[in-house]
């Protein structure tokens, strides 16, 4: 077939551009210019104009509220784009490229994307060039270099509203350790300060924030709680929302509807972070060690997005990665350690037990003869307990082979559908022994609980993923104690420092009285 | 030019890919082997007009080689002959299902790759004169960003005939982004000229009940069309 009759009908079809025609120091989009001037994408207009604030106009205050510490996209705002224009004009709105370049390199300003392979290019109809897009953050809606990100400009003069009655709506008391390290988070947050709480599985770390949470509020600030796992924001929502009842609390997760709540309080996942900009007086960062080192860059970027330029950040974790512990140790990193649990018992330590080539064993459908005995004690004894392994491929193998041992044993991983119902039969005790990959190394608890690992040398078992692992045992008043079991096959790095953190912290408990010498 | 990285799970290509440098035939790839081996390729016997699989089909709703649905389109004098033929390549399972919201919904549009070499060996088989995407309405088309049917023919290195358009009313932008979503969608000419005893070949993303193209396909032949097919991604 020919093209040339088809290029002839080729025509652009008709939306509304968008292009920017700058009129007295203004941008103004293509489809408000009352007579035709020349317009260029956002790209190729090297700064972008800040009109100075108007007091005398009245602005939307639906708009500020939605708009106020954010970073949205035009697609995120319901109101017209004569309004948005005019709230521009009058200075009330922040205009930021979506997309920015630096040596010919984007870079998406929303998540902090510099990687080249995570970029891509389309014929966009919005501004009739070609765009580059993030595909990191485009489950936010997309970010292309003809994107604005809008948000308001606060007054903070009129924007803070101090309380007087007290707010906090909690009896419980704080162990020592708890009670040391509240004091210091409220310094912290009092000075705008960088503060570490080192906090050990089971110390309760959440109550050691309440206090400085308290004080925030009181001062009129914003405040923020992220953390990696939706389960946390769900957990922490109801449990704030107790302590402070007449507090605004907004929950803010993949799909959930507090989206553009301003509450004085937010939790939210770290995703959903990068929704803010200069939006909050006091960061906490809770399960720092939960992440990748390669998503750190990442988070650092939503984190300093989301905090205004004055504030304090707290961050919160069981196990710092080595930079971090190195800082702490150098007296680089202010931070305060939690190392006992509240029960005052001491962290059960890990055995190491070589168990060979497992692999192997696998492969003649067996386990390791001493791996095999340490889940027959258990079977026989009746005592629940977690088998973690390194990879979800590895559950159609070794399930086979426990299943013969007893009947009440599953596998669980990720993606499995079937998550929340398995985790909610081990808590009923109609499971006796669960199968995991490493999505249970935190957050759940079983009272009763002994813990092996097999194949322990795998580098998806990292130092703090160990500790985590680790903390599953011993959590209850009843039960303070129980087996972990590392199976390796050759001792890693990983695992010695890991158990090293534990003894650590015991002894540090044990000289600081926080628990009782059995 | 081949990825490292596979276009949708962004999980490694691996070693195949360097490995498939070296030849020259090596089939460019742009999804890693456990996304490509979750789309299910439409094989076997089909409806002779929708392309519905007959195999799964309850055989009350068969008629011949028809699927009953078709059977009701061609009893009606005011649809039959209309739409020719229509051709697709994947079942709509729900892996599709996301790899189509997360291109066309979230403006992924270099998915779009992913299924270039497959349309380009369908497509081939087609004769035709004009080969049309389904337009999108102006409020979709700044939404997305881009028409995700003719994103398609782009990638396979053809050039999409405009034939057809959205009605549209007043101007787009003197509305609210509520008032703009809700706009009633038919379809019009816009270059009636061209198509007089042309093959036309419409191309959308889905094929679900078939009333989109249909439309499409009636307003072409009642300008002249000499005869109008229709191809999809995906058949629901
Ligand atoms: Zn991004
Ligand atoms: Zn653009
Ligand atoms: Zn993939
Ligand atoms: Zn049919």
């Amino acid at each position: 077939m020919s093209n040339d009759s088809s290029n002839q009908i080729s025509i652009i079809i008709e939306v509304f551009l968008l292009r920017f025609a700058l009129i007295d120091n203004k941008l103004v989009p293509e489809p408000l210019l009352v007579k035709s001037t020349p317009t260029k994408p956002i790209t190729q207009h090297d700064v972008i104009p800040q009109p100075p604030q108007n007091p005398s106009y009245s602005f939307n205050h639906d708009l500020q509220d939605l708009l106020k510490g954010k970073q949205l996209l035009l697609d995120d705002i319901p109101n017209s784009i004569q309004e948005i224009q005019a709230h521009y004009e009058n200075g009330y709105l922040l205009l930021r490229k979506g997309i920015t370049f630096r040596k010919n390199k984007p870079k998406c300003e929303r998540c902090g994307n510099e990687a080249p392979s995570w970029f891509a290019v389309f014929p966009c109809s919005r501004c009739r060039e070609s765009c580059i897009y993030c595909r990191k953050c485009i489950m936010m809606g997309r970010v292309s270099s003809c994107t604005l990100l809008y948000s308001w400009i606060e007054n903070e003069h009129i924007d803070a509203q101090p309380f007087e009655s007290p707010l906090l709506s909690w009896t419980g008391t704080l162990s020592p350790g708890q009670q040391t390290a509240s004091a210091q988070v409220v310094e912290a947050i009092q000075g705008n300060k960088e503060y570490l709480v080192w906090a050990v599985c089971g110390a309760g770390k959440t109550e050691v924030l309440f206090e400085g949470i308290h004080y925030a509020l009181l001062q009129g600030k914003r405040v923020c709680i992220a953390t990696p796992r939706t389960d946390v924001v769900l957990e922490l929502t109801p449990r704030l929302q107790a302590v402070f009842p007449t507090i605004q609390v907004a929950s803010l997760y993949g799909g959930s509807e507090d989206r553009h709540k301003n509450a004085q309080l937010t939790i939210t996942t770290t995703h959903q972070l990068l929704r803010f900009y200069h939006a909050f007086d006091t960061m906490i960062l809770d399960e720092v060690d939960a992440f990748p080192y390669s998503v750190e860059e990442a988070l650092q970027h939503a984190v300093k997005q989301a905090r205004k330029t004055t504030s304090s950040m707290i961050y919160l974790t069981a196990t710092p990665n080595s930079q971090w512990q190195k800082e702490c140790r150098l007296g680089k990193r202010d931070f305060v350690t939690i190392p006992a649990r509240y029960h005052r018992h001491p962290l059960p330590v890990p055995h190491f037990v070589w168990c060979g080539n497992w692999h192997k064993s696998l492969k003649q459908d067996r386990l390791p003869r001493n791996v095999m005995q340490w889940l027959q004690e258990r079977i026989e004894s009746g005592k629940q307990a977690l088998f973690f392994i390194p990879k979800i491929d590895l559950i159609p193998k070794i399930l086979p082979i426990l299943k013969q041992l007893h009947p009440n044993i599953e596998a669980v991983h990720a993606e499995d559908p079937q998550r929340k119902e398995k985790v909610q039969a081990m808590r009923s005790k109609e499971l006796l022994i669960l199968v995991t990959t490493t999505i249970l190394e935190r957050g759940v608890t079983f009272p009763n609980l002994d813990v092996a690992i097999l194949g322990s040398e795998d580098r998806i078992f990292t130092e703090s993923a160990l500790v985590q692992i680790a903390g599953r045992v011993g959590r209850s008043v009843q039960f303070p104690s129980g087996d972990i079991t590392f199976f390796h096959f050759g001792k890693t790095e990983a695992m010695i420092k890991a158990r090293n953190q534990i003894i650590a912290m015991n002894k540090e408990a044990l000289e600081k009285g926080l628990i009782d010498v059995e | 030019m081949l990825s490292e990285h596979c276009l949708f799970c962004h999980g490694e290509m691996g070693a195949r890919v360097s490995w498939a440098c070296f030849f020259e035939e090596a089939e460019e790839s742009f999804l890693c082997p456990s996304c490509e081996a979750q789309l299910t390729e439409i094989q076997g016997e089909t409806c002779q007009i929708c392309c519905r699989p007959l195999e799964k089909l309850d055989p009350q709703y068969i008629c011949g080689d028809l699927c009953y649905d078709c059977v009701r389109w061609e009893e009606d004098p005011e649809w039959k002959g209309h739409l020719q033929k229509n051709a697709s390549l994947y079942l709509y399972n729900n892996f599709l299902k996301e790899l189509i919201s997360q291109y066309k919904f979230r403006g992924d549009y270099i998915l779009a790759k992913a299924f270039s070499r497959k349309i380009n060996e369908k497509l081939r088989r087609i004769e035709y004169d004009y080969i049309v995407p389904i337009p999108l309405s102006a409020e979709r088309q700044f939404e997305r960003g881009f028409n995700q049917s003719e994103a398609l023919i782009r990638e396979v290195g053809l050039s999409p005939a405009y034939l057809l358009q959205r009605t549209h009313s007043e101007k787009q932008s003197k509305k609210s982004r509520t008032e703009r979503i809700h706009i009633p969608q038919v379809f019009e000419l816009r270059a009636e000229s061209e198509i007089k005893d042309k093959k036309i070949l419409l191309i959308d993303d889905i094929y679900t009940t078939g009333s989109t193209l249909r439309h499409a396909a009636k307003i072409l032949m009642q300008a002249g069309a000499k005869s109008v097919m229709s191809f999809t991604l995906a058949r629901g």
